[in-house]
């Protein structure tokens, strides 16, 4: 018993290091998302088809899944989400077409279908905190998270405006003084200081709404799967007594 | 009921039925004091079944067309009834076969179950190991996302590294000069049927082998030259009991405590934190986009950390097949007087730990950038790795054994 639990830890150790992955510069926030909750879900899902799905796909999610899962009727699908497709079997496909996005943007902006199980939810926050402006970028605004990024800060009007960032000189390892980034600051305008924490709160809790959204569509069966695998292992759990009997009554006849 | 009987009769009279059957379970005679470790071989029996069986419905939905095949396992994981539990239990499946594996070659490694008169069922299991890599490194192309279509591009390019035929010999086998549909193609012919059929045949055969010899246990000592008779039979060995229905309940208890694990990681962690399924293996394969770190799955990275290690390509590829090569010899490099760990000395144990410790850190190294730093300990546990071999002729005659027993120890 004490070797298997030494062996055990042994393997969370291994699996807490996990292997390299593609993030890496900026320390992530951490998010925690609620898929439980349908209202976050429906609200990330709104602000995902009224900013996201202009320039990206979302191809392999159907919108007739969707409002299966999130709740909501066929009509209240076609009222609320649906502006550039007609049926609720197709998926969520974007207004703008590829000569366009390659003309416009450079490149064809990537489906986000599965972007929560590539990027990560940390990241995916982090990025959506992370625009700030500078003019040197085509779109004026460049990301902490996701250097030159080709995009525009579309969600700028939910956060009150652009970031703008505040350096601090530090000295280098090369023995030269370096200007780097401290911390993003959203211009207060003339809000007042209640309205300006308010606006920043609700920005907060529109990103994490529209990541949880984002998560759930990276997987949709991450909305079953965890309470059927909570019925499974305690049949699983019953088996093995029974299963633990029936050795313990057999082998009563080995010597 | 006598019908049935009848039936049986006829069918026996025909094909080696009640034979079969005596011979490989109800009366096929194995030590009674097995451990913990005997329940890999059963399990590895059951992955393998497990991953038939999901592989059958995966290639209902699946489509192996590079312009298909990713967005089709998205199908299969929202649009399939069940889709994404067949999938996840394949996936997850692929990744518990090889811990599966390695704990029953580990287990081999302890009781010394690769010893006269077991070389060949050992050679027929290393065979076995051989061909699962392959299924698993043509399987993990399939889902053509970003590190299934680098992590092939890798490892098929080392055929490069062979003198005058390699380049030609990786444009063969990719059927194009980078990995695409007709590489895409052929990996799913052999993933789906070649291989499994191989593997079929040589779990066929190893279980054959087994049974011929006759099963090692614990101590290592072997049943059939101890007295003979028992409860079952006057002329079996006194230490052994029937497999049917002994070991048959007790392996049943092992599957219901290894889905228990299995299950948990399908229904809470399919992605294992990156282990079991990659992050970058969710964005499509694209040709033209190199990921910045290009790591193989964990069951990989310790033949990985040792091709790495080496500077030069050709030989880092030797020191891979190299690697793999001395488990198979294995049985001729052991001297020792005696087979179990049980029996065996100082020096063995601490060199099999030093091995354990090697391959663990070896598979850890694997996975992390090839830093100045990283490299070299992925040299040193490359030179540990090899020396538990080349040196194992040496030590395990120095080695202070102690006396075997006549009969296997068992504790009630």
């Amino acid at each position: 018993m004490k070797k298997l639990l030494s062996f055990l830890s042994a393997c969370v150790f291994v699996i807490s290091t996990a292997p390299v992955s593609a993030s890496e510069g900026v320390q992530l926030m951490h998010i925690e998302t609620n898929l439980k909750d349908k209202a976050t879900l429906q609200e990330g899902a709104k602000i995902f088809v009224n900013y996201c799905l202009n320039c990206h796909s979302a191809e392999y999610m159907r919108f007739s899944r969707l409002g299966k899962d999130l709740g909501l009727t066929d009509t209240q699908l076609k009222e609320n989400l649906m502006f550039a497709t007609q049926k609720v079997g197709e998926p969520l496909h974007t207004a703008m077409s590829k000569e366009d996005a390659v003309r416009w943007f450079g490149v064809v902006p990537p489906d986000l279908s599965v972007v929560a199980r590539s990027r990560g939810t940390d990241w995916l926050y982090t990025y959506f905190m992370s625009f700030y402006k500078d003019e040197s970028r085509p779109w004026g605004v460049n990301n902490l998270a996701f250097k030159d990024v080709g995009m525009p800060h579309v969600l700028w009007e939910l956060q009150g405006g652009v970031a703008e960032p505040q350096y601090k000189t530090e000295m280098g390892a090369d023995g030269h003084e370096h200007k780097i980034i401290e911390k993003l600051v959203v211009p207060k305008g003339d809000l007042s200081d209640e309205a300006y924490r308010q606006k920043q709160k609700e920005y907060q809790h529109a990103v994490a709404n529209l990541v949880s959204f984002l998560e759930y569509m990276g997987e949709p069966a991450k909305l079953q799967r965890y309470d059927l695998g909570a019925k499974v292992l305690v049949f699983l759990f019953i088996f093995l007594l029974i299963s633990y009997l029936l050795k313990k009554e057999f082998w009563k006849d080995v010597e | 009921m006598n019908m049935l009987v009848a039936l049986r009769d006829w069918v026996d009279a025909r094909i080696p039925l009640m034979s079969t059957w005596n011979d490989h379970l109800a009366q096929y005679y194995a030590p009674k004091n097995f451990n913990f470790w005997y329940y890999f071989g059963s399990l590895a029996l059951l992955v393998f079944v497990v991953q038939i069986l999901t592989g059958i419905f995966l290639t209902m939905n699946y489509k192996p067309d590079a312009a298909l095949a990713f967005a089709s396992v998205e199908y299969i994981m929202r649009d399939v009834e069940w889709g994404w539990l067949i999938r996840y239990l394949h996936s997850t499946g692929a990744s518990f076969f090889f811990i599966v594996v390695y704990l029953h070659m580990f287990r081999g490694l302890m009781y010394g179950s690769y010893r006269k008169p077991r070389e060949l069922l050992w050679i027929i299991g290393m065979l076995l190991y051989l061909a699962l890599m392959a299924e698993a490194f043509m399987g993990y192309l399939l889902p053509w996302g970003q590190m299934s279509f680098w992590g092939a591009q890798v490892i098929i390019s080392l055929f490069g590294a062979i003198p005058f035929v390699g380049d030609d010999l990786a444009l063969w086998i990719r059927g194009d000069y980078v990995i695409a549909d007709a590489t895409l193609n052929r990996f799913f012919a052999f993933h789906v049927i070649l291989v499994p059929f191989i593997l079929a045949g040589l779990v066929f055969v190893h279980i054959i082998a087994l049974h011929e010899v006759g099963s090692n246990n614990p101590d290592g000592v072997e049943i059939k030259k101890g007295p003979k008779g028992n409860r079952w039979s006057k002329d079996k060995p006194a230490d052994g009991i029937p497999f049917h229905p002994y070991y048959t309940v007790k392996d049943i208890m092992g599957v219901a405590a290894f889905l228990i694990i299995f299950c948990s990681v399908i229904f809470f962690y399919p992605e294992m934190g990156g282990w079991f399924l990659e992050k970058d293996n969710f964005i499509p394969a694209d040709p033209l986009k190199t990921p910045q770190h290009i790591v193989p799955l964990w069951y990989f990275t310790p033949f990985y950390a040792i091709l790495r290690a080496i500077p030069d390509k050709l030989w880092g590829v030797v020191a891979m097949g190299g690697a793999i090569f001395c488990l198979f010899v294995l049985p001729w490099l052991d001297r020792s007087p005696v087979k179990s760990i049980r029996y065996k000395g100082i020096i063995f144990k601490a060199a099999l730990a030093v091995f354990v410790i090697s391959f663990v850190a070896l598979g850890w190294l694997g996975t992390q950038p090839a830093t100045p730093l990283l490299t070299n300990f992925a040299r040193l546990f490359t030179a540990l790795y090899f020396a538990f071999f080349i040196l194992m002729p040496l030590y395990s005659v120095m080695d202070k054994t102690k006396p075997e027993p006549d009969r296997v120890t068992y504790n009630h």
